[in-house]
């Protein structure tokens, strides 16, 4: 988009928002608003010079965005080139008589010899070639892509943060202390007795918990070999069931997308472990019976395990200990806006009920009489998970964003998470199969195939939803908007799922065209994986 | 569209295909099958020697779509498996029938082939 555009494009919106407010229609300045809105719309959307064309009529109500992605080619197929492709410099090394065998040392490294500017430019580029939340929307349903606030970086950097995990517990009372508080804070919000703060990412809290719940069985001497999982759970139940050395026992969903009662029934019996649920379900939709779904799995003697994917929903609302959950995890990525993955360190707490407490990681926190923190074994501990008492810097994030939203901030984080979903599925034009929903809604793109839909938004310059997934929706498109949108960006990504609902097969083979990487062969990429630099070498 | 349907294999309704040749059954998938599940990627196969048992899952093939479990249309031992589709798994795309074999096996039970679809009847299954 030429700055041209642009400008006329700001012109006309603010134009429209003007014309849009109550006004009386024979005062002047609102007519002269409503023909400057008209004006600037017939100027401003000249067509696309060249290249293809993603729109073709603009309403007044057009959001579509019009997006290209900064892309460096050579030979139109490389992208920003690896440091080591820019230069490399021959670095002599060592020196010194080396303690190592002589097959093993070398006199010198090839390095890349960059300066500064050259070097900032690199990582500039690469991230101008990345989407992220802080690009525009990043509906990603499932995953709660909310906006990490800075402020949270900030409380991580303080020196005081950087403590030794193997300082003497009276010397880091204010870090225990906090940790206390955290567990605490969970544990209210999940409506859980105690919490282990020590597993290192969700899955790792999952198996956690399932770990818990296999050793407070074995406690009881209570041989029970399955657990259940509903169809549409996350793979990751699946996994953690069968990593715990359970027999996993798929559900099938009811008609209306919810834990279906009478196979339920069906399932459980004295070998079942547990029910893995979340809740609101991965349909966005809630479990209206889940204090019958308790009953039945408690009166079998099994534990309702709750997985905190979409626990954004309930925050401040409704607590899963309430409904007869014994344990569960929280997703800190997702709830409290702690950095997501990309294999760096997370969090994944998780919250029991009081009997299952003696079976929490050690070491947990607790208080002393003297008002002092401890570290401390539970009775019948599983063990450690993780070193220490977790990745402490990303719980420390989780401390501040709970303390700073307080409880009427995590409350309104729900409202409005719930309420954009709701609001964005009413603009969009793809059939959404299940309801009433709450965070998160699927929509079935139909006849197209999900996948392409997802690679055509790309070029209207929103993430995309989940694909895929669930499939008791066919071609899912999963969409998560969370509390952070506005009304103006949920417009802006319905414009973009509109505009790809209209188009047609050949457009959304062939996308994306307006993205630094465009269509990716899956074939290839499948077949022959590079899966690492030396890969590359080798091609070469 | 049609697909193709060989008269000399028998086929069960999860889309795999039994044929008898020189004293042993090779077993595949379906043309039907690849198409549905698009450019294959990878394919896992038991080893040579392993049992087999009529219905119950004996691999797995993968394609950019979908992963799905291969079911035994037979009983009996497997004799050979096709190496070639480790480095090419394309070939259950080009050649299902052909190149795109999985399995050798001795088969427990001769009978067991004609308990099987006939072309007809699998013909009209995916019709």
């Amino acid at each position: 988009m030429s700055e041209d555009e642009r400008d006329a494009d700001e012109r006309s919106e603010s134009a429209n928002s003007r014309a849009a407010q109550p006004r009386d229609s024979e005062s002047s300045e609102g007519a002269s608003s409503a023909e400057r809105s008209s004006a600037d719309h017939s100027s401003g959307r000249s067509p696309r010079e060249g290249g293809e064309t993603v729109s073709s009529d603009h309403g007044p109500d057009d959001r579509r965005t019009f997006y290209d992605q900064a892309r460096w080619t050579e030979s139109d197929v490389q992208y920003e080139p690896l440091l080591s492709e820019k230069d490399t410099t021959e670095v002599a090394v060592g020196g010194e008589e080396s303690p190592l065998p002589d097959d093993l040392t070398r006199d010198s490294l090839e390095l890349p010899g960059l300066s500064e500017p050259e070097l900032a430019r690199h990582y500039t580029r690469l991230s101008q070639m990345n989407y992220g939340v802080e690009s525009g929307p990043f509906p990603l349903g499932s995953c709660t892509m909310k906006y990490n606030p800075k402020f949270t970086e900030d409380v991580a950097a303080l020196p005081d943060a950087a403590v030794h995990p193997d300082r003497p517990a009276e010397t880091v009372q204010g870090t225990l202390g906090l940790m206390y508080r955290l567990q605490d804070y969970l544990g209210r919000i999940g409506g859980m007795d105690a919490v282990t703060l020590q597993p290192p990412a969700g899955a790792a809290g999952e198996y956690t918990g399932v770990l818990v719940a296999k050793a407070y069985h074995e406690a009881n001497d209570d041989d029970r070999s399955t657990v259940i999982v509903p169809d549409s759970a996350h793979g990751t139940n699946f996994a953690t069931a069968a990593l715990a050395g359970y027999d996993v026992l798929e559900l099938p969903s009811g008609e209306d997308g919810r834990v279906d009662i009478e196979a339920l029934e069906a399932a459980v019996d004295d070998d079942t472990a547990a029910l893995m649920l979340t809740n609101p379900n991965t349909l966005g939709c809630f479990e209206r019976d889940i204090e019958e779904i308790a009953t039945i799995v408690h009166d079998a003697g099994g534990l309702l395990y709750y997985d905190g994917a979409n626990l954004n929903a309930l925050l401040g609302r409704a607590r899963p200990g309430d409904m007869g959950f014994d344990i569960m995890h929280y997703n800190v990525h997702k709830t409290f806006a702690t950095p997501h993955g990309g294999g760096g360190p997370g969090a994944g707490p998780v919250g029991v009920t009081e009997r299952l407490a003696p079976f929490l990681p050690s070491p947990r926190v607790r208080e002393t009489r003297a008002g002092d923190f401890e570290l401390f074994e539970p009775d019948h501990s599983i063990g450690k998970v993780h070193e220490f008492q977790g990745n402490w810097l990303v719980l420390l994030k989780t401390y501040a964003y709970i303390a700073r939203l307080g409880d009427p901030g995590l409350a309104d984080a729900s409202a409005k998470a719930v309420l954009n979903a709701n609001y964005l599925a009413e603009q969009v034009d793809y059939e959404v199969p299940f309801g009433p929903f709450h965070h998160e809604f699927v929509a079935s793109a139909g006849e197209q195939d999900a996948a392409d839909v997802a690679k055509r938004m790309l070029d209207y310059g929103v993430h995309p939803p989940t694909t895929k997934w669930p499939e008791i929706v066919d071609e899912a498109l999963m969409t998560e908007p969370t509390e952070i949108e506005n009304k103006r960006t949920l417009d802006q990504l319905a414009a973009a799922f509109n505009a790809v609902a209209a188009e047609d097969d050949e457009t959304l083979d062939g996308a994306p065209q307006r993205t630094a990487a465009r269509r990716i062969d899956q074939v290839a990429a499948a077949r022959t994986p590079r899966l690492s630099w030396q890969a590359l070498d080798a091609e070469r | 569209m049609s697909f193709e349907v060989p008269e000399d294999c028998r086929y069960l309704d999860s889309h795999e295909w039994a044929r008898s040749e020189d004293g042993t059954v090779r077993v595949g998938i379906s043309d039907f099958a690849q198409d549905e599940l698009g450019d294959v990627v990878f394919v896992e196969l038991p080893s040579e020697g392993e049992e087999i048992t009529k219905g119950d899952d004996f691999g797995v093939v993968e394609s950019i779509k979908a992963v799905s479990d291969l079911y035994a249309p037979i009983s009996g031992t497997v004799t050979a498996i096709n190496d070639d589709l480790v480095d090419a798994p394309e070939l259950v795309n080009d050649d299902p029938y052909g190149d795109g074999w999985m399995l050798e096996v001795d088969i427990d039970d001769e009978s067991e082939l004609d308990a099987l679809l006939s072309p007809e009847e699998y013909g009209d299954q995916i019709a």
